[in-house]
Formats: C-alpha cells, structure tokens, sequence
C-alpha cells in the first residue's frame, strides 16, 4: 500500500467533497460528487477491494449521479442558485471532524498496519455472499424493488 | 429402506384436494374443465393406489410408515405419520375405484345443476379426506381428516340448499355425527394421556404395539369405547343412525359414496385400525369393549332390516340397508373376524355404490321420483341399469357363489357361530339375511317388475356416462368373489398376513347351505308376499303394502322407522328445551337480579367516588393540566419543522456522546 | 512508510464531515440528499478500512456490509430524490427552510 497514492487520493477527494458541499451551482455541485465517488472507489481499489469499488463507480457514478441531474432538471425554479449558506452548520461539522480525529488519534488499538491479505476474488465474494449472505442478499432484492415501486408511485402525476 | 410410494403416500389423499381447490379457483360456468379435473385427480389417486396395493404384496404382513414430527412444545413433540399396510392398501383401492365410478355417474347425473362445478370439488375434497382418513397413522390425524370426512357430508347433504329439508338432513348428520365424535375426541385424549403417542405404529413404540398397549392397562376399556362412539355416529349404529336414512337428501351420488361405499365404512375402519385397543387382554376372543361392540351391531343390523321393510323411498331402503350391513360388520368386528369384517367392508363398498348408482339411475329416468310404489316394469325401460341393479341385489342378499356378499357373510356367520359368550347373535343375525333377502325382492319387484305406475310411464335409459360406471361395478362386484371364496382365500389372506393355498374342498361346508337355505328363503317368501304388487293396473300408486294390509300397526311401527325420531324429539329434544328453558328462566330473575344487586351496590360506590373525585381529585388534575400546556408550548418552539436543525441535532448529540464516552475511558 | 488504520479513518471522518457540512448548511433539499450520500459513503471506507486491517482469513464481512449498504443507499438515493420531486409539485419550492408544516 502506498502512502503517497493515499494522501494524492485522499486530499483530491477531499477537495472534491469540499466543492460539492459548498459550490453555488447545483449542477457543479453534482459534478463534484461524481469526482468524490470515484475518488472513494480509488480507496477502495487501495485497501484491495476492487470488486466494491466498480460496485459503486457503476452504481454512484453511473445510476445515483443521473439521478440527481434528472432531478435537478425536473425541479427547474430552483436550477440555479442556492440561496445562503448556514455558518451554524459549517461550526458543528467542524466540531464533529475535531471530536472524530481527536478520538482516533487517541486510539492506540487503531495504529496499526494492514497485515498480509490473500487478494479478495469475485469468485470468493460470490460464495460468500450466496451462502453465508444469501438471506439478506434477497432481503436487499425486495428492498431495492420496493423502493423502485416506491419511487414510482411518489412521482406519478395524480390524477385529478 | 421404505420405498417411494410409502414416503410419498401422503400424494394419494393430495390429489384430490388439489382438484377440489383447482375446481373451486375456476369459473362456475367452466362445468367440462371442473369434471375434467375431479376425475383426472381421482384416477391418479387411483394409480398411486394401485402402486400402493402392489407394493404390500411382496411380504405377507406387509406395514412401513412414515412418521414425521408436526410441531414440538417444549420437550414433547407431537408426530403424526402415514401407515401402508394390507388394510390401509385394500381400503385405498377401493375407494378410489367406487369413487371414480361415482364421479363418472355424477358428470351424467348432475349434468343439468346449476352449481356443477361447486358439486365435483366437495366430492373431490370428500375423496381425499376419506384417502386421508384410511392412510393416517396417528389417532389424532385420523380425528383430523375424520372431521374433514364429516364437513364433507355436510357440504354434500346439504347441497342442494335451497331445499329446507336437505338444510334441515345436513344439520341432522352433523350434530348427530358430533355426539360421537365428542366421545371419540376424550377417547383420543385419554390415550394420549396414558400411551404418550398417537402414532399407531411407530417401530415398537406406538400405542397399538407392545409397550403402548403395555401402558393402557385396564383403561384400554374405556378408550375403546370411547373410540366406539366415534365408529357409532359415523357408521350410523343404534343409536345414533337417525342421521343416515335423512343424509339421502343429498344428491343421488352423494349417497353412494358417502353414505354407503366409503364414509359410514369409516367407523367400521377405525374398529378395525384400532382393534389392539379392543382386543386388550381378551380371554379366548372376548372383552367387555367388544361385547359391546357385537350387542351394538345386532341392534342396529336388525332393527334397521325391519326398518327397511317398511320404507318406500328407494334411497331410503338402501339407507337402512346400509345401516343394517354395517352392523353386521361391527358384530363381525366384535366376535374377533376383523378380516370378515374387513372384506364386507369392501365388497359392501363395491355392490352398495353400485346399488345406489343403479338407484340414481332409476330417480333419473323417472324424472326425479323416489317413491317405489309409483314405479313399476322398469326393466323394460332401463334393460342396463336392471341387470346391473340385480347384481347389487345378489351381492347384497348374500347369494352365494358368484356374489362377492355371499362369502362374505357366510364368513361373517362363520365367526359369529363360534363366538363363546352367546349363541344369540348368530341366530338373529340369520334373521337378518332373511330379512335383507326381503326387502332386497320387495324392492326389485316394486321397481321392475309388474306394471309401470305413474313415474314410471314416461321413463327412459340413462346416458353411457350413467351406465358405465353401473357396468364396472356390477363386475367389480362380480369378480371380487374370485379372492374371497373359502377355496382360495386370498383376501382374507393378505389381510391377516397368514400363506393362503387352494382347497376346492372347503367350498363345501354346513354354512353355505344355511347361507344358500336362508337367502332362498327370504327372496321366496318376498316374492310370494309381493307376488301381487307390481301387478295392479297400470297409472295408479300401489296403495296399499301387503304387510301393510295383513299387520297394519306392526308396519305403521316400521314405517314411522319404529318412532326413534319421534322417542329423540320426545326426550333428548324436549329434555334440551326444558333446560333451555330453565336456563333462561334463571338467567333472566335469578342472576339478572343478582347482577342487579351488584349494580346497586356499585352505582353507590359510584356516587361516593364522584363527589371525591370532582372536590379533590378533578382540582389537582386540571392544575396538572395547566402546567403541561404550559411546558409544551415552551417545548414546542424547538420543533421548527426545519430537518437541518434536527439534523444538526444529531450531529451534536453524537458528539456529545463521543466526548462522554472519550471522558469515560 | 505504509499508512496505519488512523489515516483512513481520519479520511473518512474529513468525508463525513464535508457531508454533514454539505447536509447542515445548504438550503437546497438535493444538497441535503448529496450530503448524505458523502456520510454514508464514508462509513462504507471505514467498513473497507476496518475488513483490510482486521484479521485475515475470515469471511469477507465488512465487503459484504459496504456491498450492502451501497445497495440500501441506492435504494434511499432513489426515494429521496422522488421525494424531492413530489415535494417540489407539491409546494413549489425545494428550499428546506420554506418547507416548515411540521412546526410544532
């Protein structure tokens, strides 16, 4: 694992997380997240676990990020702007990172360096997830039709 | 180790519940696909039957099970289980070769009903209770499809609802039927309280095997007869048969295989199923359960042959008739000849469905007319159903030779002529044959013979789908003779497990002559006493019965079906009234006063707590009241209905968290 | 130098934040959803990091469980922004500040 690949990843996601919450444009905005999810999928593809980081470039990058454009232009009076910016939000998001760091800092269990891993294969994903994991793999199946089924009746025009 | 059938039994009794739900879940108008599906579901039951019976004959005393676990409550686990053995086997192939018989009649016999479809899944559903019922191997799964036999009747009787006295016959057999069921029912629960299982055979451990008999112990008594009840309300035995001759308000069908093939032959199987439990401790064959079993069927086989003498309803002559052969086989059952009993079981399924089918035939060529004494000369008209009905009448008569019942019966006098307590069941059983050979020849001259009366002028043959079904029956009934003949034995051999060989010596005993005197005699002196009925003139009823013109009083007494009904509505009716009454009386001064009483008392205590309530309690409460209010609206300004100001919230309150717990370490 | 546990989650919890600020202080309800969808994808780095840090040969849960809440937050991505649209129809208007009926 390389060191410098992590901190180039890291400081260009975070800037891209920063643009995305703060950028005026929403458009921008949800350009940025793109980047931010692509970055995250370049960490996963660093800690070795590849097959979720194409996981979510396909399903962030690929279905959320068209979602959010789509729904951008659906909802066209607002396209444009966003109107002021809360400073009291900005103060306790900076708190919280300070309690976070702080605690991991502090955390001596969690100085540690990755130990040696046989690399995760889709064929071994695959096993565990349609044996050990098959009961919450259906669970997640009928969650994600519900919520497309969802997702539709919300949207529908009503009928007058 | 069992091979696929005996695992797979429980396929057979599922056939036909799948067709009735099949029927049920299609269009009332679809009739063609309904009866496509009722037969369909019966000859593969038929099959899988078949496969079943084939399988037992490879070992004398052939019997495997299959037992499963239902459910467990704590550490008791309730198992039922399915049993294939020689009864078992027999029974299923029987029924279901009576029962596609019938079902093939009913599609001719129902074709003009509005409510076709609804009629072919109760018979279906009926089809696979019964298959259930014989199957089972625990008591309690027998009780359980024993109730879905009896919901089926009930269903069936009462089909044709909008006729009060087909409502009136279905109540009738139901709470008639209940009565012994309630016996049943503490029979099965007593058992399971001294035997621990109601698995019947359970590799050693069952109740009707060794340690579970062990453990009944003298209570063995009291089960049976419990047990017996159960077999008296659904066999309609004395006294209990009320039901039966009123359950002919069901369509024609419908009587043939309920209430004379299979289901009252339900109650002669459970006898049979748990004879250990009657047999228990028996000295030379004999025990108080099954003298009381063998008392109970001579009552009913000949109270009920007398009953039927008198009887002009063609269905319910055949009805009592029933009643009468299934006492028979009770007192078979009880002297110790299960496998006679069995047997007439089984040819008693055969010639009774095809009796009553040949019966249907005759109410629908007559265009609905059940009353004999308006028939007459039909066997010019239906030349099938005629010979096929005379067949039935043999078999039913006992005629030796080539009549399955004839063996039978003669096997049956053989068993009750050696019973060792008493002589008198044997000689008013002879009674019996004479008087079933009677009513058999009355029956047949009224409805054939002579000169066609008023229903019978404009009848016709029915259909081929009528007459075939009657054809294969008269053959069955026919051809099942060949394995009960005492040459060869076969049956009776593959029933109690015991090598049969061939012996053409044995065909001739002392019974058979008393058999073949007896029979004669009955049908001789039925001709001669009926020589004149069938002969009066043409277009006019047969008024009056010659018994009815030589002994008035004794036929009225028959007729009226000895006034049982009347002597039920007098006292067990008239007693439950009575105490309704009383009961009612009580309820409305006695302990409407007492409830009163307490009322009163309690409006006081009402008064007394309002007055504290509204000075001191009501007071303190509203102030409580005021106070909340108060706090709420303070409280409810930090609900802005803004999400981020939750949100953020929760940001802080997990950061608070964070810095206790980091406090904490 | 190989990076420890601690940068990651450190990383992940600057993520999480940059979420929480995005969630915090836009009055656009899409920001509002963009910023959850940064927090959650932050917990799935840290339910990577931990499952490549732990100890090997187990079953793969921490994949499994980010696998999973990829789908879940698919799924919530997905009503949210219908909500948004419906809310939109609705009020005309997907400023969250305006969108105050539950005001106690």
């Amino acid at each position: 694992m390389n060191s410098a690949a992590l901190i180039i990843i890291a400081v260009f996601t975070l800037a891209a997380a920063l643009a995305a919450a703060t950028l005026r444009k929403l458009m921008h905005a949800a350009l940025s997240l793109v980047v931010v999810f692509v970055g995250i999928a370049a960490l996963f593809f660093l800690l070795g676990a590849e097959f979720v980081g194409l996981a979510l470039v396909f399903i962030y990058v690929g279905a959320v990020a068209v979602l959010v454009v789509f729904t951008i232009l659906l909802t066209p009076r607002d396209v444009g702007k966003d109107r002021g910016f809360n400073w009291g939000g900005a103060i306790v998001a900076v708190a919280v990172f300070g309690g976070l760091t702080w605690s991991i800092l502090n955390t001596q269990s969690l100085a540690v360096v990755a130990p040696h891993m046989p690399a995760l294969t889709v064929k071994q994903i695959g096993k565990t997830l349609m044996t050990i994991y098959v009961w919450p793999l259906q669970c997640v199946g009928l969650l994600l039709t519900a919520a497309l089924i969802g997702a539709l009746i919300l949207v529908m025009e009503e009928k007058r | 180790m069992n091979s696929w059938i005996v695992t797979h039994l429980w396929l057979v009794p599922a056939e036909p519940f799948a067709a009735s739900l099949a029927i049920l879940s299609v269009s009332n108008t679809r009739r063609k696909s309904a009866a496509a599906l009722a037969v369909a579901g019966q000859i593969i039951a038929l099959a899988l039957s078949v496969v079943a019976f084939v399988s037992t004959l490879q070992t004398h005393g052939f019997r495997a099970v299959q037992n499963f676990t239902w459910f467990t409550f704590g550490d008791q686990t309730l198992r039922l289980g399915f049993v294939l053995d020689p009864l078992a086997a027999a029974m299923l192939v029987m029924i279901t070769v009576v029962g596609l018989c019938i079902f093939v009649f009913s599609v001719g016999y129902m074709a003009e009903d509005k409510n076709f479809t609804r009629f072919f899944a109760y018979l279906s559903f009926f089809s696979g209770a019964m298959l259930g019922l014989v199957i089972a191997n625990s008591l309690l799964l027998v009780f359980i499809f024993w109730e879905l036999v009896g919901l089926a009747s009930y269903l069936l009787i009462g089909f044709w609802i909008e006729r009060p006295s087909a409502a009136a016959a279905a109540k009738k057999a139901f709470i008639t039927t209940r009565i012994g069921d309630m016996g049943f029912f503490l029979g099965v629960l007593w058992l399971y309280d001294r035997a621990g299982t109601l698995l019947f055979y359970d590799n050693g451990r069952g109740c009707l095997e060794g340690a579970g008999l062990a453990m009944l112990g003298a209570s063995a008594t009291f089960v049976a007869l419990l047990i017996f009840c159960g077999a008296v309300g659904k066999s309609g035995q004395f006294p209990l048969h009320v039901w039966l001759p009123d359950a002919m308000e069901g369509p024609t069908p419908v009587s043939a295989l309920i209430h004379a093939a299979t289901m009252v032959a339900a109650g002669v199987f459970l006898v049979a199923r748990v004879y250990p439990l009657f047999s228990l401790g028996a000295i030379s064959g004999v025990t108080s359960s099954l003298t009381v079993v063998v008392w109970i069927g001579v009552t009913t086989a000949l109270m009920a042959a007398l009953i039927a003498i008198a009887q002009a309803d063609i269905k319910r002559i055949l009805a009592y008739s029933t009643v009468s052969q299934l006492g028979l086989m009770m007192v078979s059952l009880g002297v110790g000849g299960v496998a006679a009993g069995i047997m007439h079981l089984l040819a008693h399924g055969f010639f009774k469905a095809l009796l009553f089918l040949g019966a249907g035939s005759v109410i629908h060529g007559c265009h609905g007319e059940q009353d004999i004494r308006k028939m007459g000369g039909l066997r010019r008209f239906m030349p099938v159903t005629f010979m096929t009905y005379a067949v039935g009448m043999m078999a039913l008569s006992g005629m030796p030779f080539f009549f399955c019942g004839g063996w039978t019966k003669e096997e049956i006098l053989h068993a009750t002529a050696h019973w060792p307590p008493s002589h008198v069941p044997y000689y008013l059983i002879l009674v019996g044959v004479v008087l079933t050979a009677l009513y058999m020849t009355r029956q047949i001259i009224y409805v054939f013979f002579g000169n066609p009366r008023v229903a019978a002028e404009r009848a016709h043959e029915s259909p081929r789908i009528m007459t075939m079904p009657l054809i294969v029956l008269a053959f069955g009934a026919i051809l099942l003779s060949a394995v009960l003949t005492p040459a060869w034995p076969w049956l009776h051999g593959y029933l109690t497990g015991e090598p049969t060989y061939f012996d053409v010596a044995r065909l001739i005993q002392p019974m058979l002559f008393v058999s073949l005197a007896l029979v004669s005699a009955g049908v001789g002196v039925g001709f001669w006493i009926y020589r004149k009925a069938g002969t009066q003139d043409g277009g006019r009823p047969a008024e009056v019965d010659p018994l009815e013109y030589a002994q008035p009083a004794l036929f009225r007494f028959l007729a009226n079906k000895m006034w049982i009904d009347e002597l039920y509505a007098r006292t067990v009716i008239s007693f439950s009234w009575m105490a309704a009454r009383l009961s009612d009386w009580m309820d409305r001064y006695f302990w409407d006063g007492l409830v009163r009483g307490f009322g009163a008392i309690g409006q006081l205590f009402g008064i007394f707590t309002t007055s504290v309530d509204e000075r001191g309690i009501n007071a303190g409460v509203d102030e409580t009241t005021a106070g909340a209010r108060g706090l709420g609206r303070v409280m409810s300004t930090a609900h802005s209905g803004q999400i981020q100001t939750y949100l953020g919230a929760i940001a802080i309150g997990m950061l608070a968290l964070l810095l206790l717990y980091a406090w904490l370490a | 130098m190989t990076p420890t546990l601690q940068i990651f989650l450190i990383v992940s919890a600057a993520l999480f934040s940059t979420g929480l600020l995005a969630a915090l202080s836009r009055r656009h309800a899409i920001f509002i959803l963009i910023g959850i969808e940064m927090m959650l994808a932050a917990a799935n780095l840290n339910f990577i990091a931990f499952w490549r840090f732990g100890p090997p040969h187990q079953p793969p849960t921490g994949v499994m469980i980010a696998l999973f809440s990829i789908a879940i937050a698919a799924a919530e991505a997905a009503v949210g922004l219908a909500m948004v649209i419906a809310v939109y129809r609705h009020y005309h208007t997907t400023n969250v500040d305006q969108l105050d009926q539950l005001r106690g």
